[in-house]
């Protein structure tokens, strides 16, 4: 039986070990250290692909089409006798930049409007979050879809089509997170000594409110890379020359049944991708974000 | 109001996007090699002379009567299109909220209910994995299994077209599940039904883990309440605490859940009925983008959007009949 209050003493304790303190972070975040694992074998291998490819990914060798897996082609090779697997490490460069490039853009679009909105409130919250509303009022991918039809078919015009139709949810955690932190006192102290509301915004509320952001986007990132992937699936992504995984599957669907590796391998490496992305995610978003935490 | 606001600014972005298209979708509507007459004269007809505001009120009327013009592939009005396409992806997507909700519910409650526990862990993991899984994808795997290797079920369209031969029915909702048991031709319904299984079954699985997900939470958050805790101290059976006093408070927020999944599927709809060569409107969408078939993709888009929002619409609507806590405010 301990007395109240026993839990508060404190015991000398020595300096745990490094090798403990990382054997602690192992097991309490299993899923996150999992998903950062396998998160840099796909980043090492979109980095070395022509290193770690096996055959040239553009070599059309007739003679070879349609192989079954075996060691030679570790993935088997397609209709036009390319090697599946060394075009799916090529693959993994197309993906990760999609994911970079379409967070990237749709928080360099979302955040100055949610930044704007929240700090100035009234009448400009009103016009900018009814402007970016209107972008939410199409069904998931339905805009990105219609905007890629308007600029034309092409993986460039997806990116910016996907970032044109996400934006609006970088915004709306943007402005909340900017109301929070405006009436915080050290807001009211910049403002008092005279700083101005552009050196405000920029150096005191914006470092403040930006972790939300980060956390969406980390669990965003998974998503654009599906969302751009079914574009490339239904023929307005990225186009034949280009490496994509959802173009590669589209290519081999009218196979699929006789050859199952065409279509299953680049199915199987965005599965896997967007899961480990997911894993990261999640465990940056509870690192980050003790609130969010999932009742566990 | 805001419905009207959000509606005008969704016909605004379609208009835009309708004006940057590329190529000269007035060459391809008259077809050939036109003469500059031809083309001019044919932008006069369209009102393409016009400046460009006024232009834009054009627009926004012929949208609000329903006049998207005239489809470059079918070559019928694009409203009509639509009007026959819409039952085949009503039918697929409202029987896959149906299915959620039967289906994602009860997992969502039994995994918090037994939180971390073998089940919920399970449950867990697999709407983890469904996440990361891209739709096309599940739908490929799924025609893998019943129709290549098994055989068991067809993987194009909503009928056999010989059975659409032998046994006609009239299309009275449009809704071929109901129609053919009208028609009382049990043949046909079974054909419809197996044509319906997999983009059905893609659909749901596409959806489910986020509304296991979510409902999860919710139930998970009604669970540490106090008046919850209160009912565990009373001494209240544990069955009835669940299912009578927590599930009752999660039905309202669960009405938003299914909103989102509605509008989740008919985003998801597109890639799928592309997919099973469902000829409905999310199919419709990608053939007219594809074949560049602009009044057809301009107009699919205004009508999509405009359910979307309907949808949201009633379900704040429902909330509002619902929860007695909102009408007092």
């Amino acid at each position: 039986m301990t007395a109240i209050g026993d839990e508060f003493k404190r015991t000398p304790v020595s300096e745990p070990s490094l090798a403990l303190v990382v054997r602690h972070f192992v097991t309490s975040h299993v899923l996150f250290v999992v998903g950062a694992v396998v998160f840099t074998v796909i980043v090492i291998c979109a980095l070395f692909a022509p290193w770690v490819a096996t055959h040239d990914p553009i070599a059309i060798v007739f003679a070879d089409k349609l192989e079954p897996p075996s060691l030679d082609h570790l993935m088997g090779t397609d209709s036009l006798g390319r090697d599946i697997f060394s075009r799916v490490m090529f693959g993994a460069r197309t993906s990760l930049m999609v994911g970079v490039v379409v967070t990237g853009l749709a928080i360099l679009i979302g955040l100055p409007i949610g930044l704007l909105s929240g700090y100035f409130g009234g009448r400009v919250d009103t016009v900018l979050m009814r402007f970016s509303d209107v972008f939410l009022a199409f069904p998931p991918l339905l805009l990105p879809i219609a905007i890629t039809a308007a600029l034309g078919s092409g993986l460039i015009n997806a990116m910016f089509a996907l970032a044109v139709s996400w934006f609006p949810w970088y915004a709306r955690i943007m402005r909340g997170s900017v109301i929070r932190v405006k009436n915080e006192l050290y807001i009211s102290a910049a403002r008092a000594m005279g700083v101005s509301h552009t050196r405000t915004m920029i150096r005191h509320v914006v470092p403040n409110a930006l972790t939300p952001v980060v956390v969406q986007g980390s669990m965003d990132f998974g998503y654009t890379i599906l969302a751009a992937a079914s574009l490339s699936f239904i023929g307005i992504g990225a186009q034949p020359p280009r490496m994509e995984w959802g173009l590669m599957a589209a290519l081999s669907r009218s196979k699929f049944l006789d050859f199952w590796w065409t279509v299953t391998f680049p199915g199987l490496a965005i599965f896997v991708t967007v899961l480990a992305v997911n894993l990261l995610g999640d465990g940056i978003r509870d690192m980050l974000d003790p609130k969010h935490k999932e009742f566990r | 109001m805001l419905l009207v606001i959000t509606l005008l600014g969704v016909i605004t972005i379609t208009f835009v996007l309708s004006r940057v298209l590329p190529g000269s979708p007035v060459e391809l509507m008259i077809g050939g090699h036109p003469t500059q007459e031809q083309i001019d004269a044919k932008k006069h007809e369209l009102g393409l002379d016009l400046p460009i505001h006024e232009q834009f009120v054009m627009f926004v009327g012929n949208t609000i009567r329903g006049d998207f013009g005239t489809s470059l592939h079918t070559k019928q009005p694009v409203i009509e299109d639509i009007a026959e396409r819409a039952t085949a992806t009503l039918e697929l997507t409202t029987l896959a909220v149906v299915l959620i909700i039967l289906i994602g519910v009860p997992i969502g409650v039994i995994s918090a209910v037994h939180s971390n526990t073998m089940v919920d862990h399970a449950a867990r993991t697999l709407s983890i994995a469904g996440v990361a899984l891209p739709v096309f994808m599940a739908a490929i795997l799924l025609q893998m299994v019943f129709y290549g290797a098994l055989g068991w079920l067809p993987i194009q369209g909503r009928m056999s077209s010989v059975i659409l031969l032998d046994y006609p029915f009239e299309r009275v909702t449009g809704l071929y599940l109901v129609d053919t048991l009208l028609a009382g031709s049990w043949i046909a319904f079974k054909d419809a039904a197996a044509h319906m299984v997999l983009p059905l079954a893609t659909l749901t699985l596409a959806t489910l883990p986020m509304v296991t997900r979510i409902t999860r939470n919710m139930m998970m958050e009604v669970l540490g309440e106090e008046y919850i805790r209160t009912a565990f101290a009373y001494g209240i059976p544990k069955r009835d605490i669940y299912y009578r006093y927590a599930l009752k408070a999660v039905l309202i927020p669960l009405i938003t859940v299914i909103g989102l999944a509605y509008g989740f599927l008919l985003g998801g709809s597109v890639v799928v009925e592309f997919v099973f060569d469902w000829p409905g409107l999310g199919g419709y969408v990608v053939r007219s983008i594809t074949r560049s078939d602009f009044p057809a993709s301009i107009g699919v888009t205004v009508v999509l959007a405009t359910t979307y929002l309907s949808i949201n619409l009633i379900v704040d609507m429902l909330y509002f009949a619902i929860d007695p806590r909102l009408r007092s405010t």
